[in-house]
């Protein structure tokens, strides 16, 4: 159990821990709001963010699969929560149609589309919303890794089966709503999506599922498993040379993590009350890297840090100075890459370590 | 009272003396009066006055577009506005405004006078000393088919010294010939071997009434047959022509990138933001000839292609040494550094030119389309198809026949080994970024003719660039023609199918299976570097 919770691991469970009780409290008892009720919905959010950065790191910096593609499993995870929730208007809709979502309506379908049948159920919407991201990665793995595509190749096609989706999502045609996605959601579970307590509780149940993520991830780190996963990260060929069935390591951590990102897209959809094919945009996916390489690569609670870090900066600075975000943004790939390669943890843990022991290290180098 | 004066003057004026002498517009003023026969001469003083408003004049007229306003007798065409009718003056197209049901009336035409009104549409134009009026009509008469104008097109043709406005003349006359009941059969069998000559969609239809001729069905059929496989085969060659032509931009886009992945092993995400900042230097000649210098217009692309080339060329080497280069050995790193750079270059040109798209014009010798058989080709896409062969010719003589080529291919095979034999490899990473990036320059300058100028320029042809470098195969420059060129058909081919966008994705997913099975691409690099 120590080794599961070290010491990242706990300060950061911790600082979580009082986010997850003051906010709701600041928000929902206490006198006069000290704590909006925007700042739940954007806190929500920023953890479902941090989720899957955590998922991208387990397979980038544990395994070293580049993968531009992860933006495309969180959405698919948001359109499977999506679907529930526009299942879940009912009659309240535009066109009052009890079974039909109002695009479908709108773009005259006679009945529901076979793939759109048991999404009234929030199990099984919940359940899809994992299964589904994670059959994809199978199937794309599986072609992917067995014929050995990997490096900037596997990349590129990573990048390419997003942009494929986002293509495919934004055709009406497809029963996703087209263009316009899926939103006008009005509960979840009976809860109004629109008041404070239903934010609160989503808040507080993406933070369950994060740290969920964070101790599933660490405990594969730390598994035989995981040892080999670094293996193959550091030495591919050669640990394929001692006998591992690489591929199969690959498919494994490569499916955890797209299941996982599936989750904190069905988090997030509910949170922002819209899902749409700009998800997909190959775009949103490089942007999960930085969040990764920011934060420190193979080090989890780094991820969730660094994508909360930058959610937060993207918040202040779209809305204080708009045109300087992207060269912000842009700003942090080329700085994080050529200064800082193991991240804000790095750098801290590094200066962490000079302060508490600098003898022993004077020492230890020759 | 009027209208009885009006009549007297319209006997008055049709004698031919003072005709003659009437203008054009009074002579218009009478189309309403008198019965339809009165109409006719009318038509026919019209047709034979000479003037450049007769012709859409008489086509109004024969579709019942012309209307009068009871008040001023003016002539006018009425178009819905709305819910109003407005009445527009018929010659100069001046709005008059909006008139009652009442205030105006139809100009009425009889299929007699439409007859009347069509052989002097055809008369007008067949004898015209302009060729490009002679051939306008004698297209016409080719979709009229109207029997009655056989023996004007029999004039027209003997008369007629020019060979291509000939063959349209018999064409048409041919099409006539086919449409009467009087014809003989011989002139009929003819006539059949005369539009199966022409070989198009028009020229079938022209072969139906020969189809219900039993005498002449054998004949007909054949023709039909020919004409089908012959159109066929012209649809076949303009989904070609646009394969190729999305291939040769395909490829401008990508052979930079093929440069730089095949030589450094490095994806540069910035490269469309190069091609971007080559399409803005095209802007920025442009702006500047057309502030200063408009009559070298024509030379804007001759003078961007340098420019371009030297700018993004600039960029490229500054990436290089400012970036790139601390991070060799770690391609994944360096694909996140150079879209961090492709983001800031983004943002940089939407401050400085601002979010919207720029105008960048095409020169004269680019703009219009030339027909090829049944097949419209446009200017702007053949020379951007000669100007992609041209770079992808001259980037074969570099890389092959100088210094610098063989040092870059001497790198691409074995890194250390180049250096250890006095190669700079640090300078000629510099140099091939430098020329990866001036290619992506040259790109921009071709895709500012065909595509919007606005900073999402390269965005849009960033992923399509990464496939074909993908499917071809790095570090071959063929590898990047065979791949632009394969992905542009295919393109194209399934286009017709089943849609764009559903094309787009099912390349996507074709290209995705395909790397399943040549990890490397059509054209891979083998040897010992490879997995380095």
């Amino acid at each position: 159990m120590s080794r599961l919770i070290d010491r990242r691991m706990g300060f950061f469970l911790i600082a979580l821990f009082i986010a997850v009780v003051a906010i709701p409290v600041g928000n929902l008892v206490m006198e006069g709001k000290p704590v909006a009720s925007y700042v739940v919905q954007l806190s929500g959010k920023y953890l479902c963010y941090a989720l899957l950065a955590v998922a991208l790191d387990l397979v980038w910096g544990y395994c070293g699969i580049l993968s531009l593609g992860h933006g495309a499993f969180f959405a698919l995870g948001g359109y499977a929560m999506g679907m529930h929730l526009m299942r879940e208007i009912g009659t309240r809709g535009v066109y009052g149609d009890p079974v039909l979502p109002d695009f479908m309506v709108f773009l005259s379908y006679e009945e529901l589309p076979w793939f759109w049948l048991g999404f009234d159920q929030f199990w099984f919407a919940a359940l899809m919303a994992m299964v589904v991201p994670g059959v994809l990665a199978f199937l794309f793995g599986w072609f992917a890794f067995r014929s050995r595509v990997s490096g900037v190749y596997l990349s590129i096609i990573t990048q390419a089966m997003t942009y494929a989706l986002m293509l495919a999502f934004f055709r009406n045609e497809m029963g996703f709503g087209g263009n316009n996605g899926l939103t006008d959601f009005k509960d979840v579970l009976g809860f109004d999506l629109q008041s404070d307590a239903t934010r609160a509780g989503l808040f507080v149940a993406s933070a369950v599922a994060l740290v969920a993520g964070l101790l599933i991830a660490k405990a594969i780190a730390l598994s035989q498993l995981g040892k080999v996963l670094i293996g193959i990260r550091d030495a591919e060929d050669r640990t394929r040379f001692l006998g591992y069935r690489v591929e199969g390591y690959k498919l494994f951590v490569f499916v955890v993590s797209a299941m996982m990102a599936g989750v904190a897209g069905a988090l997030y959809t509910p949170q922002v009350g819209i899902i749409n094919p700009g998800e997909f945009s190959p775009a949103n996916s490089i942007e999960i890297v930085i969040w990764v390489a920011l934060g420190g690569r193979g080090t989890l609670v780094g991820a969730a840090i660094g994508a909360i870090f930058v959610a937060l900066a993207k918040t202040f600075l779209t809305g204080w100075i708009p045109e300087i975000w992207l060269f912000a943004l842009g700003g942090l790939f080329v700085f994080v890459t050529l200064f800082m390669p193991k991240g804000i943890l790095g750098v801290i843990e590094d200066g962490w370590g000079r302060i508490r022991r600098p003898t022993v290290r004077k020492e230890v180098t020759p | 009272m009027l209208g009885l004066l009006r009549r007297t003057l319209l006997i008055f004026l049709l004698t031919p003396s003072f005709l003659m002498a009437q203008d054009f517009e009074n002579l218009v003023t009478l189309l309403p009066e008198g019965d339809f026969d009165d109409r006719g001469r009318v038509v026919n003083q019209i047709a034979v006055s000479g003037d450049d408003r007769a012709l859409p004049l008489l086509e109004m007229l024969t579709n019942g577009e012309l209307s009068y306003l009871r008040e001023t007798g003016r002539i006018v065409t009425l178009r819905e506005e709305g819910d109003d009718d407005v009445a527009y003056d018929a010659l100069s197209d001046e709005r008059i405004g909006v008139v009652g049901r009442r205030d105006a009336r139809d100009i009425r035409v009889n299929n007699g006078l439409r007859r009347d009104i069509a052989a002097a549409i055809g008369r007008m134009g067949l004898q015209s000393p302009d060729p490009a009026v002679r051939l306008d009509a004698a297209q016409r008469a080719f979709r009229a088919r109207d029997p009655a104008q056989i023996a004007a097109l029999t004039d027209a043709l003997s008369a007629e010294s020019e060979p291509h406005v000939a063959t349209v003349f018999e064409q048409a006359r041919a099409a006539a010939i086919l449409q009467s009941d009087d014809a003989v059969q011989a002139d009929k069998r003819a006539a059949i071997a005369v539009l199966a000559a022409r070989g198009d969609r028009d020229a079938l239809s022209a072969l139906s009434p020969a189809l219900s001729d039993p005498a002449l069905v054998a004949d007909a059929q054949a023709a039909t047959d020919e004409i089908e496989r012959s159109i066929a085969s012209w649809g076949l060659a303009q989904n070609l022509w646009y394969g190729i032509s999305l291939g040769s931009v395909l490829m401008l886009a990508a052979i930079g990138l093929a440069i730089t992945f095949g030589v450094m092993g490095v994806i540069n995400m910035a490269h469309g933001e190069l091609v971007m900042i080559g399409a803005y230097t095209t802007y920025l000649v442009q702006e500047t000839i057309r502030n200063s210098f408009p009559e070298m217009f024509g030379w804007s692309l001759a003078i961007a292609v340098p420019l371009a080339f030297l700018t993004a060329g600039a960029v490229g080497v500054a990436i290089e040494r400012g970036v790139v280069r601390y991070l060799y050995g770690r391609p994944l790193e360096t694909l996140l550094a150079t879209w961090g750079i492709s983001l800031i270059l983004q943002q940089a040109v939407r401050s400085i030119f601002g979010p919207n798209n720029r105008e960048v014009g095409n020169p004269d010798w680019m703009s219009g389309a030339v027909d090829v058989g049944q097949m419209a080709m446009t200017w702007n896409r053949i020379w951007i198809l000669v100007f992609a062969l041209a770079v992808f010719a001259a980037l074969l003589l570099v890389l092959n026949r100088t210094p610098i080529g063989l040092q870059m291919r001497a790198v691409t095979q074995n890194r250390s080994m180049a250096a250890n034999m006095g190669i700079r490899t640090g300078w000629v990473d510099a140099m091939t970024f430098g020329l990866g990036a001036g290619v992506a320059g040259l790109a921009g300058v071709a895709l500012s003719q065909i595509d919007n100028v606005s900073p999402n320029l390269g965005q849009s042809y960033i992923v399509d660039s990464f496939m074909v470098v993908v499917f071809g195969g790095a570090g071959n420059l063929w590898g990047a023609f065979a791949g632009a060129f394969t992905l542009g058909i295919a393109t194209k081919f399934m286009e017709p199918w089943v849609g764009a966008v559903l094309a787009k994705i099912l390349i996507l997913v074709a290209i995705i299976l395909f790397i399943q099975k040549r990890p490397r691409g059509l054209f891979a690099l083998k040897g010992r570097a490879v997995d380095s």
